[in-house]
């Protein structure tokens, strides 16, 4: 079914495709397997889904419209692509909810069979848009997709009604033979996944190859398209989003330090599953617990750390809300802690399955007293893994909680990711204390070491060094409880002093400017990665002197950010929020850092980083 | 977990050398004394022992045992006993809490402890008040309670902590109080020695601000009609000359009865190890308040698998099963391909 002759092959340099259908049409799959045969054909890629927050949304509505966002192409690429080049509309609702996003002359795939009367009402549309000209200057094609699939699908012996569930395969056959995607492996695929119900199997391998054939035969597509195969560093790759890679990482970081894992969390969207990934891998020695809430997940999470284990909770912001006097806590005692926050939109309930980066300022202050902590932020789905075992060893090192900073973009998302070599991955390992430190054979537990400020890690099991601590402020060295005041300011500022010196063990703050002397300094952290990436480098295409950083870790800065900052004469910082990092900078290096906002639930696109730098460079001029 | 080289060791061996600073008179100091001669006892050593407190009066008590010991936050020590318990079931886990602590801040985390049957031992100081804030009603105060927060009096209905514990299907729930050591010592040994969750309510007065508040129950001279101790296959019975019982009535409501009035084979017999919590519940709650005949002593003891062991049991057979983990094969789960 590769044999596409007869037909002249068009070379793309990359595509973005956006799969829009209802809930119940299968679209994340639809999208899921078009991925997948475009890594293993050799694509670099990036996805994103985009799907409502109801569990099944009355159908045909536009609140059950669910989306997934595919951008393939022949060389390296960090972002799921801005507006689409491809939308695959199953329903007027599908359409509706999507077009705003795609530009004149782009491609609309639409299913003709669903635009009836009933459909283009529950949709909000007065007429039907494929006849009332509002789609001039867009090439659509018209499938009846529906009525094909049931037509091909008739062999299989399924019923219509099993049949129609089919179509989003037709979709996929369509869609692959338009860019060259080899069928084999979608229909290995099929075969397997639905081996044990063959009329299901059938029918869907039949709608795939109809919508395969259709392509070839109706002249209708303008294709066939090919993506050549990207040059990517040699090595095996897989595809990763950042829910799994947290999740990985997390048994990597258990192992690398020779500690079982303990990971107590309560569901939350949109970092379920992360819990759900630990849940199966008991047999590296995880143990995860769904507590009755999110403040006894933390705190089940310590009491494990007290015992000597790796705890871990992973939550979103509510939960980040219901934590913070656990976490005091866990400063306070000064043990290893990781805290995972999947940030969503807020305040409160928000928005449970749209992305936001508003919760770095309430990570590093949102909690009483002087309560200093360190925080982490992943930048790409393959880099939480990363994130992960750099906040377990920040915090068994330091014996400090540690906050990961993902959000609902990273953890959805997906791109490929070359598997690390296991045996290259650090050793972070620590001891536990084995024996009394202080005068005459006494344990004083608050003893330091003098290069970390590290406390002793004394679990109970430890004969001699049985000691008693809580959350009154203890007196340096003994632990014993004191109220006195110079003892206090010395425990408040050794704190700070402690999570300030983790600077000296974390690389220095990398400038990207090729030129040395650019006018613009871009700085990033977290998920807008992909999108400053790619729109620094659209600007300098455009001749322009940009420069770009970026920040894993948020607390402590790294060495030279300060110069950094100093150094260019503008700084502008994205954040899909109205200005964190921003005030953090301001605050420590009293530069003018300008934000670049965007707080819609949605990342950025950047075409909109593009336009807001060149917008503050003209305006700068 | 009985360790047969564990050192022979006296009450001061537990004792920490912290000052002990509950005011005078305060009935904390007694079940201290209580605990601490009960743990050379036990046969468990002070380093595999752990105390863990959340915020009040009694939570000061880790402080002052020579094992390890978490002075945590208001209401949380449940949580932290659960992840330490579970993750380190060689531990010997206590949580000391109070009736503020466990069931008002904690509440949640109480249930949910029993309810898992968690191994631990709770032990809920209730002196109906709180104490460490300086005097307001708790959910543990009678109705109509005059206090700092309630001038005109409480309009709270007050848990009762059993049949609360009891109702989560505490597989082991216990009463006592401050005044008797003997009592108290007797049900730590059996709430710690129980597999799971071992729950003890015990009375205990806060001479500052709520003095006496289970003295017509407690008072040496009141006990033998005001206590009804609880034995396992015995009829309940109690009185100066034991002339009183408990019965349940056709409609299952449990009265006190004179045992002469109804003949000893209408009186019930105690059964703590009855699968249906029902009957304990019933007599948790015999007493409206400790001004009327209580039930003390052992209210259930039954047999079910802890959370931690069941949860360890997974982790042990999910090794069989798939081997122990490699990370290279993790990481390769999914569809990969090479360049």
């Amino acid at each position: 079914m590769t044999e596409t002759t007869g037909h002249p092959m068009h070379e793309l340099e990359k595509v973005v495709i956006r799969f829009a259908g209802d809930s119940g049409d299968g679209m994340q799959l639809t999208g899921d397997r078009f991925s997948v045969s475009s890594a293993i054909f050799g694509n670099d890629l990036s996805t994103v889904p985009d799907y409502p927050a109801e569990i099944r949304a009355p159908a045909g509505t536009l609140a059950g419209v669910s989306a997934f966002q595919i951008h393939i192409s022949d060389h390296d690429i960090l972002t799921p692509g801005d507006s689409p080049n491809v939308l695959v509309a199953m329903n007027p609702a599908a359409l509706r909810a999507n077009l705003h996003d795609m530009a004149a002359g782009s491609t609309l795939i639409v299913n003709t069979d669903a635009f009836v009367d009933r459909n283009l009402t529950k949709a909000g549309y007065a007429a039907n848009p494929l006849a009332d000209g509002s789609l001039t200057g867009f090439t659509v094609f018209e499938v009846p997709m529906t009525s094909l699939t049931l037509e091909a699908a008739k062999p299989s012996g399924a019923k219509s009604r099993d049949a129609e569930r089919s179509k989003n395969f037709f979709a996929l056959g369509l869609v692959s033979w338009m860019y060259s995607r080899p069928a084999e492996l979608t229909l290995d695929w099929i075969a397997s996944r639905f081996a044990k119900m063959p009329t299901v199997a059938e029918a869907n391998t039949l709608a795939f190859k109809a919508g395969y054939n259709f392509g070839e035969t109706a002249e209708l597509i303008g294709g066939p398209f090919t993506v050549k195969a990207t040059a990517f560093k040699p090595g095996t790759y897989t595809s990763i989003s950042g829910n799994t890679a947290l999740a990985w990482g997390l048994v990597a970081a258990g192992q690398l330090a020779k500690l079982p894992v303990f990971l107590a969390s309560y569901p939350i969207t949109p970092a379920s599953d992360i819990l759900h990934e630990l849940s199966k891998r008991q047999n590296f020695g995880v143990r995860t617990m769904q507590a009755e809430d999110e403040i006894a997940a933390v705190g089940a999470a310590l009491g494990a750390a007290y015992g000597g284990h790796l705890g871990v909770t992973t939550t979103s912001g509510p939960g980040m809300d219901l934590k913070s006097e656990t976490v005091g806590l866990a400063i306070s005692l000064e043990l290893p802690l990781v805290l995972i926050d999947v940030q969503r939109g807020g305040p409160s309930t928000g928005l449970p399955t749209k992305t936001e980066q508003a919760d770095l300022l309430m990570a590093m202050y949102g909690r009483h007293g002087e309560a200093p902590l360190p925080i982490i932020a992943a930048r790409t789905p393959g880099h939480c893994f990363y994130a992960a075992i750099e906040a377990v060893r920040i915090a068994l090192k330091y014996r400090t909680p540690v906050i990961v900073l993902s959000d609902g973009y990273l953890a959805n998302s997906a791109e490929p990711w070359r598997l690390p070599a296991v045996d290259e991955l650090p050793d972070i390992s620590v001891e536990y204390a084995a024996g009394p430190n202080g005068p005459d054979a006494t344990f004083l537990p608050y003893l330091r070491d003098p290069e970390t400020l590290a406390r002793p890690w004394a679990v109970p099991g430890t004969p001699g060094l049985e000691h008693r601590i809580g959350g009154l402020e203890k007196a340096d060295g003994t632990g014993d409880i004191s109220y006195e005041g110079a003892n206090h300011e010395l425990m408040v500022r050794t704190r700070a002093a402690k999570i300030a010196g983790i600077a000296a063990d974390i690389p220095p703050v990398d400038v990207d400017d090729p030129g040395g002397d650019a006018e613009v300094l871009v700085l990033g952290w977290g998920s807008t990665y992909g999108s400053i990436v790619a729109a620094v480098e659209r600007l300098r295409r455009r001749g322009l002197k940009v420069a770009r950083a970026h920040l894993v870790h948020l607390n402590p800065f790294p060495a030279g950010l300060g110069d950094a900052v100093k150094r260019y004469p503008k700084v502008l910082v994205p954040e899909n929020n109205l200005g964190q990092l921003t005030a953090l900078v301001r605050a420590a290096f009293l530069v003018d850092a300008q934000v670049i906002t965007k707080v819609q639930g949605q990342r950025f696109l950047y075409s909109e980083i593009e336009a807001a730098v060149l917008a503050a460079m003209e305006a700068g001029a | 977990m009985t360790d047969i080289d564990v050192p022979i060791t006296t009450k001061k061996d537990w004792a920490s050398d912290q000052e002990v600073r509950w005011c005078p008179g305060c009935g904390d100091y007694s079940i201290l004394t209580a605990v601490q001669m009960l743990m050379p006892d036990l046969g468990m050593r002070r380093e595999k022992t752990v105390f863990i407190s959340g915020i009040g009066c009694s939570s000061r008590f880790p402080y002052y045992m020579n094992t390890y010991g978490v002075h945590s936050i208001h209401g949380r020590a449940l949580p932290m006993a659960t992840g330490l318990a579970v993750s380190r079931p060689d531990l010997d886990v206590w949580v000391v809490t109070g009736d503020g602590d466990a069931l008002s801040i904690g509440g949640n985390h109480l249930i949910h402890a029993l309810r898992r049957n968690v191994n631990l031992t709770v032990l809920l100081f209730n002196n109906q008040i709180y104490g460490l804030t300086k005097g307001q009603y708790s959910p543990t105060s009678e109705e109509g309670k005059v206090t700092k927060s309630t001038p005109f009096g409480s309009v709270d209905h007050p848990f009762n902590p059993v049949s609360l514990a009891l109702g989560a299907e505490a597989t082991f729930v216990a009463r006592t109080h401050d005044l008797d050591r003997a009592h108290m010592m007797g049900v730590f040994r059996r709430a710690h020695d129980h597999q799971g969750a071992g729950f003890v309510e015990i009375y205990q007065n806060c001479n500052v601000f709520n003095d006496g508040a289970f003295e017509k129950i407690t008072a040496r001279e009141a006990r033998p009609r005001m206590l009804i101790p609880l034995v396992h296959g015995q009829p309940v019975r109690f009185g100066d000359t034991n002339e009183l019982g408990v019965m349940v009535d056709r409609q299952g409501q449990a009265h006190i009865v004179n045992v002469a009035d109804v003949g000893e084979d209408a009186i019930l017999i105690h059964d703590e190890r009855h699968d249906d919590p029902g009957l304990a519940f019933l007599l948790s709650h015999l007493a409206r308040g400790p001004s009327e005949p209580t039930p003390i002593g052992v209210f259930r003891a039954v047999d079910r698998p802890d959370y931690g062991s069941l949860l360890n049991h997974q982790v042990v057979a999910a090794a069989e099963r798939f081997g122990p983990g490699n990370l290279t094969e993790l990481l390769s789960s999914g569809t990969t391909w090479q360049t």
